[in-house]
């Protein structure tokens, strides 16, 4: 199963989940599914109207950055990292 | 009436609740909540101690916070508050309203939002953003957002919103279909003969003063009063030191007492005229307006209020309060006279709220 890092800033949205979590899914979009299915208001969070990632997420499967479409090897790393700001 | 003071304050940062006695005159600060989240806008039932929190993350999207212990726990929401995947994205949540059992939210690009349970979930106003000037909505410099949200006391079906350069709408059907109340209220960013639109003003903050027909407005181009529920607007800003400013609250039970914090100008700095802060109150209604600055600073005071933070609460004598973009709190507990700092070096203050609690 691919496995979903998820920063700590989103995880403090949601008590209890944990950063580190193994997904089903054969995208990037399913696996958002999945995690909204576990942890309710999970895609709203990560997904905007489109519908596609945040503006200023990113994801990164395998390393490799990743649409709402980007296919999940089964052995896949998947990494959400909020995009840099200033203030 | 309850033993507890609280006040609600948004900032750039998170949430604050603050709390003291009947006397309000020493404060304890919590904060900061909603994990650091921007909060335009918060507002609590004072039955239940139910606060809510309308704001959004620039990485997690617009969001209602709701706590049931004033501030020591939150969940958030925001399912149904989209326009769709077809709908442009929503920025960030405006404002927020209470209304028997109703909860609208305002959000940006402007639109209305109502849940019924409390916030869990959310259901678009279609009637609003289906009105025939939708098109020609154009933002300002503060965006298109709709930050006030006035629900009529007695009567469900009537409610009245703000937004920001497009002006002030109605709703007498719970919110089916809207009319303009924009009639009489001066935009003096257009050109000279045509200063009195339909549509297309920059009401900065809309108030209802106690009764139900009675609204107030701070506006771009001055301060504005309607006695027939928004129809036809006079304007009331002579006698004040500036037509600018964005905050305006109302007494919750004399309906001819009103408070506003002019700024300079809108091109200007929009900061205290002089560097000197004050408060100016209207017991008249704004037929006449008289300046309040005991106990705020004088020197050097070159501070912004923005259009919620400002409120009062309901004791007697009521209580005022006001924040500033440099994270000063001050607070008056004989309706304005004298004022004393409650808070500093808190984030950008964006939203105060007060009440009574239990």
């Amino acid at each position: 199963m691919a496995v979903v890092l998820l920063p700590r800033s989103l995880v403090a949205l949601f008590p209890g989940t944990p950063r580190r979590l193994e997904t089903s899914g054969s995208t990037v979009r399913e696996v958002i599914a999945d995690l909204d299915a576990r942890v309710p208001g999970m895609w709203d969070r990560l997904c905007e109207s489109g519908p596609a990632i945040r503006t200023h997420l990113n994801v990164f499967v395998a390393g490799e950055r990743a649409s709402l479409d980007t296919p999940v090897p089964g052995d896949a790393t998947i990494h959400v990292i909020p995009a840099v700001s200033g203030g | 009436m309850g033993q507890r003071s609280v006040l609600l304050v948004g900032t750039r940062k998170g949430a604050f609740v603050l709390e003291s006695n009947a006397k309000r005159a020493r404060w304890s600060v919590r904060g900061p909540l909603c994990e650091g989240w921007p909060i335009h806008a918060m507002t609590i039932d004072p039955a239940s101690g139910t606060v809510l929190a309308a704001g959004g993350s620039g990485w997690y999207g617009p969001a209602v916070w709701r706590s049931d212990d004033l501030g020591k726990t939150w969940t958030h929401s925001s399912a149904g508050l989209s326009y769709g995947d077809g709908g442009p994205k929503i920025e960030t949540v405006w404002g927020i309203a209470r209304s028997n059992g109703t909860v609208y939210a305002g959000v940006e690009p402007a639109g209305l939002f109502r849940s019924d349970d409390g916030g869990a979930t959310w259901r678009h106003v279609e009637g609003l953003t289906n009105h025939p000037t939708r098109a020609d909505w154009q933002p300002g410099g503060g965006g298109l957002c709709l930050h006030s949200i006035v629900p009529h006391p007695t009567d469900s079906r009537r409610v009245w919103v703000a937004i920001s350069s497009v002006g002030t709408f109605e709703t007498r059907d719970g919110g089916e279909s809207w009319e303009t109340r924009n009639r009489g209220v001066r935009a003096g960013f257009l050109p000279p003969d045509g200063q009195y639109p339909e549509f297309g003003q920059c009401v900065h903050k809309l108030v209802l003063a106690d009764g139900g027909e009675r609204l107030f407005q701070q506006n771009h181009s001055g301060v504005f009063r309607s006695t027939n529920g928004g129809r036809q607007w006079q304007d009331i800003t002579a006698g004040l030191p500036s037509s600018f400013g964005f905050p305006m609250v109302a007494h919750p039970r004399r309906p001819d007492t009103i408070w506003t914090i002019p700024l300079n100008g809108a091109e200007s700095g929009r900061f205290m005229p002089d560097g000197q802060a004050a408060v100016w109150r209207s017991n008249d209604a704004g037929d006449s307006w008289e300046r309040h600055a005991q106990g705020l600073p004088q020197e050097n005071a070159y501070q912004t209020v923005l259009r919620d933070a400002m409120a009062v609460d309901p004791r007697d004598p009521v209580g005022v309060y006001f924040g500033t973009t440099g994270g000063e709190l001050y607070g008056s507990s004989d309706e304005g006279q004298s004022w004393r700092e409650i808070a500093a070096h808190l984030p950008a203050i964006w939203a105060v709220e007060a009440a009574v609690v239990d």
